[in-house]
């Protein structure tokens, strides 16, 4: 059997899975933290 | 650890610790996983599969450690009632479930060309997957609390019982006879081969510091959410 396409597909997930939930967390914090600095900025 | 309750205080830590741990983790998770898809040889028995560890350890090893995270954040909050205890913990659960599933399914991927099959009912995946319902249920009610950013009391005693599965999760493979295979690294030593372990260590040390930035990324927005709240009903008010 060929290991190759088992090992392709689980670091495919594994990256796939790690940059979404990084991506999330990142925008996230910009829109929170941009949103928090203006309205300090604009009291 | 009080000295970081003032969330100014923490935020000045976190800002250049989140941008280090995140490129650093990305650095040292590219590394070695070159290293162990192209540098290292096959393992005499499992052949190429084996190359499948490099990303399946750390995902069972940040699963694990973010639920110990989210038990030793709740006795904090439970006991000294750290303000910050319940940011941490709600921002660990989201990305410790992501890794435990990916530990479930890149084990199901390894397990079909090793063992010949994608799920076997034994002690440690049953038990990883009970770990993967328990964080389903940990965000479930931590997104019922009504504390904006943090997590309820109730929440914060799920975190703590729900530690029990950990050391099941670490000792089942010893404790029933399981097709999964016996603990290969401890406290004495590594019973894997030098040539192969060496990327294991750089994917498991960049996944935990890319996990390091994540749950601060998460913490921040929290934070800043609760200002931009806190800041809107003093605007109300006025």
């Amino acid at each position: 059997m060929n290991h190759w396409p088992f090992i392709v597909a689980a670091y495919a997930l594994t990256i796939a899975g790690t940059l979404g939930v990084t991506g999330w967390a990142w925008a996230s914090m910009r829109r929170a933290e941009r949103l928090a600095d203006q309205l300090r900025r604009d009291r | 650890m009080h000295g970081y309750a003032n969330p100014a205080r923490f935020l000045k830590v976190a800002r250049p610790l989140t941008a280090w741990f995140g490129w650093g983790g990305a650095l040292l998770i590219a590394v070695g996983m070159i290293a162990g898809l192209f540098l290292t040889p096959p393992d005499y028995l499992q052949g190429e599969s084996v190359r499948i560890m490099y990303v399946h350890v750390p995902a069972a090893w940040l699963g694990m450690g973010g639920w110990t995270g989210i038990a030793i954040a709740s006795l904090m909050q439970l006991v000294w009632r750290h303000p910050l205890s319940g940011v941490a913990a709600r921002a660990i659960a989201v990305p410790g479930a992501l890794f435990t599933a990916l530990c479930l399914i890149t084990g199901s991927i390894w397990g079909r060309p090793t063992w010949g099959t994608w799920w076997e009912w034994d002690g440690r995946m049953t038990s990883m997957l009970v770990l993967l319902f328990l964080y389903f249920g940990y965000v479930a009610l931590a997104n019922a609390s009504e504390e904006k950013g943090s997590v309820s009391r109730v929440t914060a005693i799920f975190g703590l019982v729900g530690a029990i599965n950990i050391p099941i999760i670490n000792r089942s493979v010893v404790w029933w006879n399981s097709l999964h295979q016996g603990p290969s690294i401890t406290l004495k030593g590594s019973t894997i081969d030098s040539s192969i372990l060496w990327p294991l260590g750089l994917t498991t040390l960049g996944f935990s510091l890319l996990f390091g930035a994540i749950v601060l990324m998460r913490m921040r927005a929290s934070l800043a959410e609760i200002r931009v709240e806190a800041r809107l009903k003093r605007m109300a008010e006025a």
